[in-house]
């Protein structure tokens, strides 16, 4: 496939009208779902977005049967009801029959999707087109077909439904800010201050389940499954307050649209899948690199503190061979073996020697003067605590050196004039060895 | 080749699907591990379509390794991301879930696009199920992942009770339980892959979870009830496809099973919700009317032998009730011979006058031994659990008769009736 | 006219799926106490604060708080929960927890503002937590959570306060640091309930204990209810029929 071709009509693409109300419809309906998401993820009820965004499709076809059109009133009416029915079951099953909370919600939307599937085969004259297939992917391509009037413009209809339901989410999430957010970390706190959880609760279902139907023409239930989990979960990464996750969840959830939409023009294939894509290759990049919780970065801290303790033990070991007052001092690779060899060990001896802390001559290694105050301190901490673990809590001289070991390196200056202090200015450490200044 | 007719091949694919399924999904529920079935698949489809796209052919087994494959896949990252980050398992298993199945999407358009063309229409049926294009060697797959699934089990039946039983105690015990865990949930993929052509992607959750919890309602031994979730499994897949003339196959089997699974909440024996509220309904009536009794007896304790009429507003306030309440437990224990009614006043008759004394001695002795035994305060002692004095024992009950006895407070006729505790009790049940 | 009696329980019975946990309790506490909630596992000692709360259903009694019912003197009781039952990932600061406590007196709708913010800013002090306002809950240590949850517990501003096992995997400092803490809240005419464990410190720490295992087994001034006859009531003896006995409750007949 001739790629380079591809990416240069697509740029001309985003600027045709058609596709930039693509675009815009799939944001809007991301960024609805991405925000009442939130919640459900925080609450470890991520499945109930996929529950509820199946199990509404009884309501949807009672409500097209009755209405006999494909208006959005009676289908947003339809669709609360059935969620609020199968939030209602899900509860119910579990607590009075003690189903297995995941079990009862898996029977519930299965069953009421199958009841869906049955009605909309039997109930719906043939002829009028309600097409299952766009229940999973959605028909994005089409959505500039067809088109509402809206302040005085043509709008497409699916981008007028699921901004009207995103701008629904954000007043209630606004509005109901401290409640929601209270109940989702601390649900029987909320009880006892008098804002029900089970209201709560409720009302987020409603609210999954409209946006969950809004966004259902257009997109497809894969892309609101999606959008309803993958984005917050992302945030949850990268964010330590709720505010900021919400914000960056709105971020991840715009980003996969577009992503989505130039990856799907490229290789020419259906847009709410490749949408769908996008935001779970943006969850693997956060996954990976999030500076906090991504595993590189977890690993790199690792790496790094495991460097540090191994470059302070070869400190503190040169320290304590010139403590002894022989002449001798280790050469290379008998530091390093000492400290456990390796390339950690190899890697922590050549930082040492360039940052000037230790110095090399011929086979001979050396404390400069900087590395001998480093060390010090480092020697200075570990005899403190092994005093302070005889003297203060009894430990006998046997067992103090390795866990003195373990925390000399991170033992800041506070502890050490806390250690200092509690101690009385002992000059020798149980072992009878000076305590350096 | 094997001369069935479609219908037939059909029914017994589903019948076979239901049974290894129930007997796989009991696991998946056990172990709260439900909606797994449902993210393997759908997380099966990028596997089915690379697998189409590789060998070209529609044949069930090549497809199913695929789907194999990629749902393993994702089980093996939902559990690294759940290790690795904050985020919760729910959360991994919808991002799997969608996140793999919008690739399918995505690869099922490429597929369907590309030269391939007419074959891969069936691919479509992974998604919704289409038990019609079903062919003799789709039906041997089935019998054979149905009697690996079976072989299974019978090979780790005790390894795999005690995981899904106490994961923590397996543990301790130093079984492998991660590989067993891995080994029941790929029993629980094989299913699901199989399935997928027959009930498709999103029912298939309902074909792993319908039966072991319908099965879980009847029974309480975990032989039973593996065998009683293949059994209703294969039933619900045989009869929702005899159903499902005119009507999309896959949701009538699931909506059999529900139906099934309907019924059973309602009327298990024991754990079925109509059972339970008839047997609390009892339980409170039969309390109600000891109650009666014991404030009958109570009321004429001062005057005995003498058995005096007694009104309803006295009755109202040595015991609260709500007035229908009493009015109805009276006329019922007149219908038993217990008392007789003249008007606003209530007289207990012989027969009743006994009950009443042996209903005000177990509720003595419940008193004295939750005062002198577990020190509760005289006044605060239980005053409806009155079926707890068959739970003494007999040594203890003879000590407390002798204390009631001694303090003159031992209800007259329990000293000629020798005790029978069991008496009341069966009687009050045998209705 | 307020009563001086910050809570009474009138023969609350509390069963879950019908096997009673918590038989007839009965009882009464001044106000101005500080209260150890004692007895072994499974005593229903964290039911009974559940209960009262109204986090759990009564099978029966009912529940006052300084002579009226709990429903309508909520803005008086202050709950500081188990420390597992919340989620420590949840991308909230310790500002923000602590904030919480004010929510009940704002209601429905009503945002925090300025006085609320600086309510939440002198719990904080109070506490010691001034300087970790703006951590993530997860970066505290056991002991700095218990305290965060303390902060948010003033912050509710409650008389009657209900805390479930503050001092469980908490060090030294921060127990004694509570206690202290609790003591100045009982000497500004609190009354609070703690849920405790260790019957070393019940006589250091509280005025009043409640000794309970599944039922009440007494309740009054630590001088006089926590003796060893008590002690024997609620830790040993022929309970287990108790067990027993709800067992059969719960299979609704007799056992036979």
């Amino acid at each position: 496939m001739p790629h380079a071709l591809a990416i240069a009509t697509t740029f001309s693409d985003l600027w045709n009208p058609n596709g930039l109300w693509i675009v815009l419809t799939a944001c809007a309906t991301n960024c609805a779902c991405a925000l009442v998401g939130c919640y459900l993820v925080l609450r470890r009820m991520s499945l109930m977005g996929d529950a509820l965004s199946h199990a509404v499709l009884p309501g949807l076809a009672v409500a097209f049967i009755f209405s006999g059109a494909y208006d959005i009133g009676p289908l947003m009416i339809g669709a609360v009801a059935a969620g609020l029915l199968s939030t209602f079951l899900i509860q119910t099953l579990h607590q009075y029959a003690r189903v297995p909370s995941d079990a009862s919600m898996g029977v519930v939307f299965t069953g009421l999707f199958a009841l869906g599937v049955v009605l909309i085969k039997k109930g719906i004259p043939p002829g009028v087109h309600f097409d299952m297939a766009c229940v999973y992917q959605g028909t994005l391509d089409y959505t500039p077909l067809y088109t509402v009037e809206l302040l005085g413009r043509e709008v497409p209809r699916a981008f007028a439904i699921t901004g009207g339901v995103f701008l629904l989410n954000v007043a209630v999430v606004s509005a109901l800010w401290k409640e929601l957010k209270l109940s989702a970390f601390d649900p029987a706190l909320a009880t006892t201050m008098g804002f029900s959880a089970t209201l709560l609760h409720y009302l987020l279902m409603a609210l999954v389940a409209v946006t969950a139907v809004a966004s259902f023409e257009a997109v497809g239930s894969i892309l609101v499954v999606a959008m309803l989990i993958i984005p917050p979960a992302t945030a949850h990464l990268l964010a330590d307050r709720l505010a900021s996750m919400m914000f960056i969840s709105l971020l991840v959830a715009i980003a996969a649209a577009i992503l989505g939409y130039i990856l799907s023009t490229v290789f020419d294939t259906n847009i709410a899948g490749m949408i769908t894509v996008a935001a779970a290759g943006l969850f693997g990049l956060a996954v990976l690199f999030a500076p906090q919780h991504g595993v590189v970065s977890a690993l790199a801290r690792n790496l790094g503190v495991s460097l540090r303790v191994v470059r302070e033990d070869l400190l503190a070991m040169l320290y304590r061979v010139e403590e002894l007052g022989s002449p001798r001092r280790l050469a290379a690779a008998e530091a390093q073996a000492a400290v456990g060899g390796g390339w950690l060990a190899r890697l922590s001896l050549s930082n040492l020697l360039r940052d000037g802390r230790i110095a090399r001559s011929g086979d001979r290694l050396d404390l400069t003067p900087a590395g001998r105050e480093a060390a010090r301190q480092l020697v200075r901490s570990h005899r403190l605590w092994e005093t302070y673990l005889v003297k203060n809590l009894g430990l006998p001289l046997d067992h103090v050196h390795e866990p003195a070991h373990r925390i000399e390196h991170f033992i800041g200056d506070d502890i050490r004039e806390q250690l200092q202090q509690e101690l009385d200015a002992t000059a020798t450490d149980p072992h009878g060895r000076e305590i350096p200044e | 080749m094997t001369g069935l007719s479609l219908s037939d091949k059909v029914t017994i694919g589903a019948a076979l699907l239901g049974g290894a399924a129930g007997v796989a999904g009991t696991f998946a529920v056990l172990r709260r591990r439900s909606l797994v079935g449902d993210m393997l698949a759908h997380a099966s489809l990028p596997g089915v379509c690379i697998a189409f796209a590789i060998t070209g052919s529609r044949d069930l087994l090549g497809l199913s390794i695929g789907a194999l494959v990629s749902g393993l896949l994702a089980i093996g990252l939902m559990t690294l991301v759940v290790r690795w980050t904050r985020t919760k398992e729910d959360a991994a298993i919808g991002i799997m879930l969608s996140g793999f199945f919008g690739l399918g999407i995505v690869l099922l358009s490429v597929v369907t696009r590309s030269s391939l063309g007419g074959g891969s229409a069936g691919l479509s049926s992974y998604i919704f199920g289409e038990p019609g294009n079903m062919v003799d060697s789709d039906l041997y797959t089935l019998v054979g992942v149905g009697l690996g699934v079976l072989l299974l089990v019978l090979l780790f039946y005790k390894e795999f009770k005690l995981v899904s039983f106490d994961h923590e105690f397996a543990k301790s015990q130093g079984w492998p339980t991660l590989a067993l865990d891995l080994a029941m949930m790929t029993a629980v993929a094989l299913v699901t892959i199989i399935g997928l052509p027959i009930v498709g992607v999103i029912l298939m959750a309902a074909m792993i979870i319908l039966p072991g919890a319908t099965a879980r309602m009847w029974t309480n031994r975990f032989n039973v009830l593996l065998i009683l979730a293949g059994v209703i499994g294969a039933t619900t897949g045989a009869v929702g496809v005899r159903f499902s003339s005119g009507l999309p196959t896959g949701p009538t089997i699931v909506l059999t099973g529900a139906a099934l699974f309907v019924a059973s909440i309602l009327f298990a024996p024991e754990q079925g919700v109509v059972a339970r509220v008839w047997n609390e309904t009892r339980l409170r009536f039969r309390v109600a009317r000891e109650h009666l009794l014991r404030s009958l007896y109570e009321l004429n304790e001062p005057n005995f032998p003498r058995l005096a009429p007694t009104t309803f507003q006295q009755l109202l306030a040595h015991r609260y009730a709500q007035p229908w309440m009493l009015r109805w437990l009276v006329d019922q224990s007149e219908n038993r011979g217990l008392v007789a009614v003249r008007g606003d006043q209530v007289t207990l008759t012989p027969l009743g006058f006994r009950r009443a004394a042996e209903a005000t001695r177990t509720h003595r002795m419940w008193e004295i031994y939750m005062m002198e035994f577990a020190g509760s305060a005289p006044d605060h002692v239980d005053r409806s659990a009155d079926a707890v004095e068959h739970l003494l024992p007999e040594s203890l009950l003879l000590e407390l008769e002798a204390r009631l006895a001694r303090e003159g407070r031992l209800p007259a006729i329990a000293t000629e009736v020798p005790a029978s505790p069991h008496d009341l009790a069966s009687e009050g049940n045998s209705s | 006219m307020p009563s001086s009696i910050a809570l009474e329980i009138h023969d609350m019975t509390v069963a879950y799926h019908r096997r009673p946990v918590l038989w007839d309790v009965d009882l009464q506490v001044p106000e101005g106490k500080l209260v150890g909630v004692i007895g072994p596992n499974g005593a229903g000692k964290t039911t009974l604060i559940k209960a009262v709360l109204g986090l759990v259903p009564l099978a029966s009694g009912k529940v006052e708080i300084y002579g009226q019912p709990y429903q309508d003197q909520r803005h008086l009781v202050g709950y500081v929960p188990q420390r597992e039952s919340v989620d420590w990932d949840f991308p909230v600061t310790v500002r923000d927890v602590v904030l919480m406590g004010t929510y009940g007196r704002l209601g429905w709708f009503r945002r925090p503002r300025r006085p609320e913010r600086e309510l939440a800013e002198a719990c904080l002090e109070q506490v010691g937590m001034a300087s970790f306002a703006r951590r993530q809950i997860r970066q505290l240590s056991g002991g700095q959570q218990q305290r965060v949850f303390l902060a948010r517990a003033l912050a509710e501003q409650a008389q009657v306060y209900f805390l479930d096992e503050p001092f469980a995997g908490v060090d030294a400092a921060t127990e004694s640091a509570i206690v202290d803490l609790l003591q100045s809240m009982r000497s500004a005419g609190k009354t609070v309930f703690v849920v405790h464990h260790d019957l070393q410190t019940v006589r250091e720490y509280f005025d009043w204990v409640i000794l309970l295992n599944m039922r009440l087994v007494a309740c009054g001034a630590v001088g006089d209810t926590f003796t060893p006859e008590n002690m024997q009531k609620t830790y040993g003896g022929r309970l287990t029929i108790l067990d027993e006995a709800a067992e059969a409750m719960r299979n609704r007949e007799p056992v036979r």
